[in-house]
């Protein structure tokens, strides 16, 4: 069974047609790349699969269970974990922070629990900081953990979000466009950050302009254009496929 | 540490030698250092702008007025009345909080004030066609705290020390206060005080993160009304008459001002802005009179004038110099002195 499994997805945003009939499946243990010109619907579909938006057609399975029409935080809860295009991070707050808030839904504390403190809210706790500061040592900033996250470097700030994604224990990390303001360096140990979250057992939903990203380490694509799947299968097909050279370049002038 | 706590316990009976007033004056500081507190959750911790906070001091001073006095002949003991108190209130807090949750910054604030003035004018209404809140009049003869034969309103002598009834309410509300502050610290050290601030800081990344921003936000709520309950019966005993003119706007506006002036979501900035606003005005009516008898020989201003005069200045003051508040937070001060991104 898939992991997740949309079928004829649409989302109408008044009238301009967001998304139409996309359907596609993720296997557990992939990096499964979503690409397309801009204005494609990669960032809309990304919010209908996180509980943001609502599909008007259509519906998704995760794990087996239907999640379409759930809130952000039960699809958090559910399993599909987030990175933001335009990063949303807890700025003020320290890095550790930010990682211990994406324990929320996996710890249980409440405000008895809080005041009285009493052992098992200390355990939990304890629990909470340990298993942060080995996600922020995975994806590298360990030595930031004090730092207020908005005053991390850009690239930082980015791996910071996917270690808070991966505090929640997602079995789906879907990042947008992680590798956005990236220079050539970063992005290639950005590629190394996203096999090793793959290697530990965590399915990868990656959007993403840079080609060469894509290609290099997903195991299959699918390709958007204006609201329609236009392309899915591994990245070399997908790369000489004529709709999506068309999509990207452009209708070959008729010679 | 040892110092503060012995400052703490003789102070009553200093403040008493200069006059009883003063030890009245310190329980009302005290008992605004608790509102300031609970509304501290709501605003400070996770950052919605209330400004009918002072519903919730209502609510707690008439559960306990109505339950305690010859209004309805009622006269239940104050430690079942206060949880009580404290519940209905959280359940106000819930009531407010559910129909705005959507709502942010300036159109909360409206909300709010709205609703502040709605619990304001019921009250000195609902005295028809049934008499339940006495209206505009108030409820008097209020009981004070007790148990047993021991009252916190009677003066009594122990081990030879005469203790007068401020100066036992003086003890019971820094216990309370006690109490209160270790609450607050340890709320916002927890998982619950994370969501809080998540939910401030960015909302669509705390739901992303799994946080059910509704049940959090209403908890804020709820949890800030809780403490205005508590303090409200206090007050109601200890005034031992209650009517809607103590909970009017500005009041609300008075506790918000603490809460802003001391440093919003620092616990300690909180206590020292409503320490300074409760104590400083009491300071000036005892000093503005005398000093310009002194030097003109006659009245010139009215004290209340020289008060609301000092009191915008040292906001406006606040404002330029210290944006963030006297003893600020560390996250607020980076939110108020660096940009991001």
């Amino acid at each position: 069974m898939s992991l997740l499994e949309c079928r004829g997805i649409g989302k109408r945003f008044g009238g301009v047609q967001a998304l139409s009939g996309v359907s596609f499946s993720i296997e557990g243990g992939e990096i499964f790349g979503l690409i397309g010109p801009n204005g494609a619907g990669k960032t809309t579909l990304f919010n209908v699969l996180t509980g943001i938006y609502v599909p008007d057609d259509g519906g998704f399975a995760f794990d087996g269970r239907p999640l379409e029409g759930m809130k952000a935080h039960q699809v958090a809860a559910a399993g599909i974990a987030r990175t933001f295009q335009n990063i949303r991070l807890f700025a003020n707050l320290s890095s550790l922070e930010n990682v211990m808030i994406g324990r929320h839904a996996k710890t249980r504390a409440g405000v008895w629990g809080a005041i009285l403190r009493n052992r098992r809210t200390l355990a939990e706790e304890e629990g909470i900081v340990r298993r942060s500061l080995q996600l922020l040592d995975f994806v590298g900033i360990r030595a930031r953990a004090n730092d207020a996250a908005g005053s991390l470097p850009y690239g930082d700030q980015r791996r910071l979000e996917i270690a808070r994604a991966l505090a929640t224990e997602p079995k789906l990390l879907a990042l947008d466009e992680p590798a956005a303001g990236m220079n050539a360096t970063e992005r290639i140990a950005l590629g190394k950050l996203i096999q090793a979250i793959r290697a530990s057992g965590v399915t990868v939903l990656l959007i993403e302009h840079d080609v060469r990203l894509v290609m290099n380490i997903c195991d299959r694509v699918l390709v958007l254009d204006y609201g329609e799947k236009i392309a899915e299968g591994r990245p070399a097909e997908v790369q000489s496929d004529a709709r999506v050279i068309e999509a990207y370049l452009g209708r070959p002038r008729a010679a | 540490m040892l110092l503060i706590a012995v400052t703490l316990a003789v102070l009553p009976f200093a403040l008493a030698q200069v006059g009883t007033a003063w030890v009245r004056i310190t329980n009302y500081a005290v008992l605004y250092i608790l509102l300031a507190l609970g509304l501290n959750i709501v605003v400070g911790f996770a950052g919605l702008l209330d400004l009918g906070y002072i519903a919730f001091y209502a609510v707690g001073a008439y559960t306990y007025a109505l339950l305690a006095s010859p209004q309805f002949g009622l006269h239940l003991p104050f430690w079942i009345i206060l949880p009580i108190g404290a519940l209905v209130a959280a359940f106000f807090g819930v009531i407010l909080g559910a129909p705005t949750l959507k709502l942010r910054g300036d159109y909360l604030a409206i909300v709010t004030l709205g609703f502040g003035e709605i619990i304001r004018v019921f009250l000195n209404n609902l005295s028809r066609p049934v008499n339940i809140t006495n209206g505009p009049q108030g409820i008097g003869g209020i009981d004070p705290f007790r148990v047993g034969e021991f009252s916190f309103a009677a003066p009594q002598s122990v081990l030879g020390l005469e203790l007068s009834g401020p100066i036992k309410y003086y003890y019971l509300l820094l216990a309370m206060l006690l109490v209160i502050i270790v609450v607050n610290l340890r709320l916002q050290n927890s998982r619950i005080g994370r969501a809080w601030e998540a939910i401030r800081e960015d909302e669509i990344a705390a739901r992303a993160s799994g946080i059910d921003t509704t049940r959090i936000k209403l908890l804020a709520f709820a949890m800030g009304a809780t403490f205005g309950g508590v303090a409200g019966g206090m007050f109601s005993a200890i005034q031992s008459f209650i009517s809607p003119e103590s909970f009017v706007l500005v009041e609300s506006v008075m506790v918000l001002s603490m809460v802003v002036l001391g440093g919003m979501g620092n616990i300690w900035g909180v206590i020292l802005g409503a320490l300074l606003l409760s104590f400083v005005p009491e300071i000036l009516r005892w000093t503005v009179e005398p000093a310009q008898m002194a030097l003109f020989g006659r009245m010139l201003i009215e004290p209340e004038v020289i008060r609301m005069l000092l009191f915008g200045l040292a906001l406006v003051l606040v404002m330029l110099f210290r944006p963030a508040g006297l003893l600020p937070s560390a996250v607020r001060q980076r939110e108020l002195t660096e940009r991001h991104g």
